[in-house]
């Protein structure tokens, strides 16, 4: 990483091959259609290019950091479509706003990661959907508390333990 | 584990115990931006919370990789050609010591274009645009971008042509853009903007028959040398982006400005 803060491409090119298939799928998880998630992941991987030096190794892997700056610029992108497409009536927002149930299984059944399907077995329900529908859907906390009917306070602890309880799963270790 | 599990009981007898339970939503980006900065701001200073996001973060980067999709072909080339043209964030410089401001001292000091000046004046920059220049002149790139960006601003503003159109933006900062159609250039001045949000920045945009192109960032008040060419653009927009500015606007304009015909 310090070779692409100093400019240097082909040190880029290997961050590129790195870590783009993990961009392009959370972007395309949250954001759905498949050439504005390409758009979006473009301009991330051209992000990591230009802010390379303020990359800060205290605080994760470059991989976690590629991650963090795709899944925030993908959420901004389909909360800002949403406030758009509350003027136009979208399709898209609709179908964003469909019960748990349909969205969050989809999803749950398509994870690759063995690890990862194991572990969310053992978050309660409630931790469950609310880690899903924030990490995979990009709904807000407000959203996710809509849409599970749970008070406001409670959404935010569930979030907190289901992470908790996925990072001692996984042993992840930061 | 135990160490931090402790030291957050302690922590949760203070003020600081709804920012607390906030890291979960904050590491999912569940909160909306006014929540998201608070957080921010919170783990600048508390060590129990930056190491349990970090945690957070690194399992958050499991759950991307578990939806990991191969990305359309095109996509490497088009970046790698991209980044030829994107420069790289300058290490450790604040985002205020850009030249931009440190232009005004200069246009003032030399005190010979009546137009800038009065720009200049409604702008309330003072002590800051000095601090700021000296800055500035610590990097002889940036020095020589600023000479750069005068050259543009006092070419716009002294053009025979040029014209000035005032508006104001839905947060309240007023603005102006000189322009000039014979150069094909204009400038921006804001006056009053409030901070973008941390991880934001103001985005300037050309409107040409409803189609947006980017015509750069800015951090805060002052004036700057919109990049591009007007060419058949009606109105200037500004928007609030992610750090680096997006292709296209993401976020309502704050302000859409009818520019001189
Ligand atoms: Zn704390």
């Amino acid at each position: 990483m310090r070779r692409v803060a100093c400019g240097d491409k082909e040190a880029f090119t290997a961050l590129y091959d790195a870590v783009v298939d993990t961009v392009f799928g959370i972007v395309l998880k949250i954001v759905r259609d498949r050439a504005q998630s390409e758009e979006v992941a473009q301009e991330v991987m051209i992000d990591l290019w230009r802010r390379a030096t303020r990359y800060d190794p205290g605080k994760g892997s470059v991989h976690a950091w590629a991650t963090m700056l795709a899944h925030r610029r993908a959420v901004d992108r389909v909360r800002s479509a949403e406030a758009a497409a509350h003027r136009d009536h979208d399709h898209a927002v609709r179908d964003r706003q469909r019960p748990y149930d349909d969205v969050a299984e989809r999803v749950e059944s398509r994870l690759q990661s063995q690890q990862v399907r194991r572990c969310m077995k053992q978050l309660t329900d409630i931790q469950r959907q609310a880690v899903t529908l924030a990490y995979y859907q990009g709904l807000t906390y407000r959203e996710v508390a809509q849409t599970l009917g749970t008070p406001l306070p409670t959404v935010k602890t569930r979030m907190r333990d289901g992470l908790i309880r996925l990072r001692d799963c996984m042993g992840v270790t930061a | 584990m135990r160490v931090r599990e402790g030291f957050h009981r302690e922590l949760r007898k203070e003020p600081h115990e709804g920012l607390h339970s906030l890291t979960g939503a904050y590491a999912l980006d569940a909160l909306p931006p006014d929540e998201h900065g608070a957080v921010d701001a919170h783990l600048a200073r508390c060590a129990p919370c930056r190491d349990e996001v970090a945690g957070f973060s690194a399992t958050a980067d499991r759950l991307a990789a578990a939806v990991r999709t191969p990305a359309p072909r095109g996509m490497r080339e088009s970046v790698l050609h991209g980044i030829d043209s994107v420069r790289q964030i300058p290490p450790h410089v604040p985002a205020t010591a850009r030249p931009v401001t440190s232009i005004f001292s200069r246009i003032r000091r030399s005190g010979s274009l009546l137009v800038a000046a009065s720009l200049v004046a409604g702008a309330a920059l003072a002590g800051v645009a000095a601090w700021q220049y000296r800055q500035s002149t610590e990097s002889q790139r940036q020095a020589r971008q600023a000479a750069r960006q005068l050259e543009d601003l006092t070419s716009v503003m002294s053009a025979p042509d040029a014209r000035t159109v005032r508006g104001r933006t839905t947060n309240g900062a007023s603005t102006a853009v000189v322009a000039s159609r014979q150069l094909g250039r204009a400038v921006f001045v804001g006056t009053g903007l409030p901070r973008p949000a941390p991880g934001r920045t103001y985005q300037l945009w050309y409107d040409d028959q409803g189609t947006m192109h980017p015509a750069g960032l800015l951090e805060h008040d002052g004036a700057v040398a919109i990049e591009g060419d007007i060419g058949n653009a009606t109105a200037l927009g500004l928007t609030v982006e992610p750090d680096g500015g997006s292709s296209r606007p993401t976020t309502t304009p704050l302000m859409l400005l009818a520019l001189p015909g």
